[in-house]
């Protein structure tokens, strides 16, 4: 595996691979001393050409306690409005010898594209509206380590499945790792073609929450962009949050064991209410402490697989 | 080809054995550039001297015409110039070429019609004719000077704001009244802004979904493709539609026919045979506008131009550098080379599948596009008394598409690597080889 650019590209034993070795790569988060030598030498650019503050200072800190070299590129506005193309401008930063670009752009399909035009692996930090590969991850072990086996598990993703790269890879995600996926939305935020995807992928749809509620293991909350609320998606926030938010009403039709999701950042009262966020069942937290380990797993696949006889020495997470 | 190898206007020649536009073997006799005899007998009038040109197993069709042309200049003279533009026309076999107006300053000015009908007179290869502007700087809010450039040296009949669609329906109206007193057409991109955002790059469906693309929903062309034959039928003026993409729009079109109302339609080579799943790998080279759709819009387009619902083909030939290609697939810029590679994607999914004969290709690709833009001097078929424009194509030849070989600047070849069935061999402006086996006159052999 060279490359993280979708999770389509991913068989189930690989997503296990990625979640199981992330166990151990949680425990050394937990450490006094962070730092494992295994991707000493290996040079990693963020390259952000979209802001994050959660994602880039994750896979900073995977980088850095895997003893890599990291550098933070950001490219503000598209590389059409500074007048150079995307192609020169990764092709500039790959003529470096780096042996890694974490990607995250505004335009769906970027990091798939660069992954053709560079020599070295591509990581998809997020992409437009196409997928967040590694969030999809990172969930998938945290509802994995919560509920065990995700295999035959009933998740809700619940929100503006249409602008959402976070949904677009968690469907694949837990569908690959078995787990019965349903969609809640206004049909305005479903995206097009919902409905042959669903039906090739096995996937339920939704318009009622509070008849999926009782039914399901994990709920993820996708924020609702507030741009969005001017579109013509829905009529208003009241309306959307009475309908579609996770009301502290909506808690308690939950089943005790469900746990709630939400990649962040929440509009609490929008998608999400304060109860819901702080409530017990939430893992909104978990998922953020996850995203390091999650992102050193991803690291560590791409960039030292074919050195596996690094891990027997000091520090190995294995 | 060297210049020793090419027959002069002066003299005759007679092309023997070719098929005459798919009516059978015949003889063409060309004498100062026009056909001096047409058939079995035409040998027989030969002049002692006449050059011989070999036909036999070549198909012989009035000179092609593209309806819908990119040329780039001026503005963009680094993605093409009219003077390479018009040569990839004479490669594709191509006589006549209408060369868009949203140039860059846009065609909206009869100056600006005479200075790009000048160019093409300069080069030479085919004649290029300058498609007016509707509206001032395509903003769809001011006419453009449609009269002025109708009464030009230009004699402008085709008017279009192509790359964005007249969306203002009063303004259409208005345009549709105007141009009705020198028999212009107006020809439109079809595409409502507000249905398909800014930003609209792939067919909306699943894959858009999948892929996170923003859609292009066929509704969007066809609602407009709707309003402008409505409106054809209440100013009684004559509306083209460009670039039909959907199933939709055909259905729209047939009933619009059917009424009897005045509108004809074209259809790119590139929508009858990709598909919008070749946008999965996010290759700028297939993001065009209107984007490329699902089978079953393709399926609807073949037989929509086989049974003449859809009138002509038209290559939307749209040249681009290599750095405008090479951004993200949403960034990047639209369009694709055609000029040089349409007869063989004609042959190849409408002749060699049985669904059109040469004859059918003559009246798409020829006599219609002429008829249409009231050319003159074109597509007038092989007959006695006409211009000599002709194009002699090789039905069974297998054409491998080499992107570095084109006579275009740019290389957004979407074609690359492609076998086609079917070539033009050579072609003949005025008597005049301009081209042959993708050589142009002139171009080092």
């Amino acid at each position: 595996m060279k490359h993280l650019l979708s999770i389509a590209d991913l068989s189930r034993d690989e997503i296990n691979e990625i979640l199981d070795t992330a166990v151990s790569m949680h425990e050394v988060q937990h450490r006094d001393v962070k730092k494992l030598p295994t991707l000493r030498g290996r040079t990693i650019i963020n390259f952000f050409f979209e802001d994050s503050t959660r994602t880039r200072s994750s896979f900073e800190l995977a980088g850095k306690w895997l003893s890599a070299d990291t550098i933070n590129l950001t490219g503000k506005g598209t590389s059409v409005s500074k007048g150079e193309s995307l192609r020169d401008t990764v092709k500039t930063i790959d003529a470096m010898g780096v042996d890694m670009m974490i990607i995250r752009h505004m335009a769906s399909g970027a990091p798939a594209q660069i992954a053709q035009w560079t020599n070295c692996s591509i990581v998809n930090a997020g992409d437009g509206t196409h997928e967040h590969p590694s969030q999809a991850l990172l969930d998938a072990y945290t509802m994995r380590q919560r509920l065990g086996d995700l295999e035959g598990r009933h998740v809700a993703l619940v929100g503006d499945l249409t602008h959402s790269r976070v949904f677009r890879s968690n469907v694949l995600c837990l569908t690959t790792l078995g787990a019965k996926v349903t969609l809640v939305a206004p049909a305005t935020l479903m995206p097009a073609g919902i409905g042959a995807w669903a039906q090739a992928d096995g996937i339920e749809l939704s318009h009622d929450l509070d008849a999926v509620l009782p039914t399901v293991d994990a709920v993820m909350m996708l924020r609702v962009q507030r741009e969005r609320m001017s579109g013509g998606f829905f009529p208003t926030a009241r309306e959307y949050a009475v309908t579609y938010g996770l009301t502290k009403a909506r808690l308690g039709l939950l089943p005790d064991h469900a746990v709630i999701c939400h990649p962040g950042p929440m509009n609490r009262g929008l998608e999400i209410s304060g109860d819901a966020a702080d409530a017990a069942q939430s893992l909104v937290l978990d998922q953020v402490s996850a995203g390091v380990a999650i992102r050193m797993s991803i690291l560590y696949h791409l960039l030292s697989g074919e050195r596996s006889g690094d891990q027997s020495g000091e520090g190995s997470a294995s | 080809m060297s210049a020793d190898d090419r027959p002069t206007n002066t003299s005759p020649l007679l092309i023997t054995g070719a098929d005459l536009a798919g009516a059978g073997a015949g003889d063409l006799l060309v004498v100062d550039g026009r056909i001096a005899a047409a058939g079995a007998d035409a040998a027989d009038q030969a002049p002692e001297g006449a050059q011989r040109y070999h036909g036999e197993g070549l198909i012989a069709l009035p000179g092609l015409v593209d309806l819908h042309t990119h040329l780039r200049e001026p503005g963009r003279e680094d993605a093409e110039t009219i003077e390479t533009g018009s040569a990839a026309a004479a490669a594709g076999g191509f006589t006549a070429v209408l060369a868009m107006a949203n140039t860059s300053p846009v065609t909206d000015t009869a100056e600006n019609a005479e200075r790009i009908w000048d160019l093409g007179q300069r080069a030479g290869y085919v004649d290029v004719h300058p498609v007016g502007a509707v509206t001032k700087a395509l903003a769809s809010e001011e006419l453009a000077e449609l009269g002025l450039m109708a009464r030009s040296r230009a004699r402008v009949r085709v008017f279009s704001d192509d790359g964005k669609c007249v969306h203002d329906a009063r303004v259409m109206r208005r345009a549709l009244e105007y141009i009705k007193s020198f028999g212009g057409v107006i020809s439109q991109h079809s595409q409502d802004p507000t249905l398909a955002g800014s930003s609209a790059c792939c067919h909306e469906g699943e894959l858009s979904g999948r892929l996170g693309l923003p859609g292009w929903p066929g509704v969007a062309e066809e609602s407009i493709v709707a309003r402008d034959v409505m409106l054809a039928r209440h100013t009684g003026s004559r509306v083209h539609v460009a670039h039909v993409s959907t199933a939709g729009s055909v259905e729209v079109l047939r009933w619009a026919k059917a009424q009897g109302i005045d509108v004809t339609a074209e259809v790119t080579p590139h929508h009858l045979l990709l598909t919008t799943d070749l946008l999965s790998g996010y290759d700028p080279v297939f993001k065009v506008n209107p984007p490329l759709r699902p089978q079953e819009d393709v399926e609807a387009l073949r037989e929509a131009l086989a049974d003449g619902t859809i009138d002509i083909v038209a290559t939307d030939h749209a040249p681009h550098v290599r750095q405008d290609k090479e951004h993200a697939f949403v960034d990047a810029a639209f369009g694709m080379l055609g000029l040089e590679t349409a007869l063989s994607v004609v042959s190849t999914v409408m002749v060699a599948q049985g669904r059109m004969t040469w004859a059918d290709v003559a009246r798409t690709m020829s006599t219609d596009p002429a008829r249409i833009a009231q050319l003159t001097d074109q597509g007038q078929g092989l007959t006695v008394g006409a211009p000599a424009n002709i194009t002699l194509i090789d039905p069974d030849r297998k054409v491998v598409v080499d992107a570095a070989t084109s006579q275009s600047l740019s290389r957004n070849n979407p074609w690359h690597g492609r076998e086609l069935t079917g070539g033009v061999h050579l072609t003949m402006l005025r008597g005049r080889v301009t081209a042959r086996e993708g050589l142009v006159w002139g171009a080092s052999a």
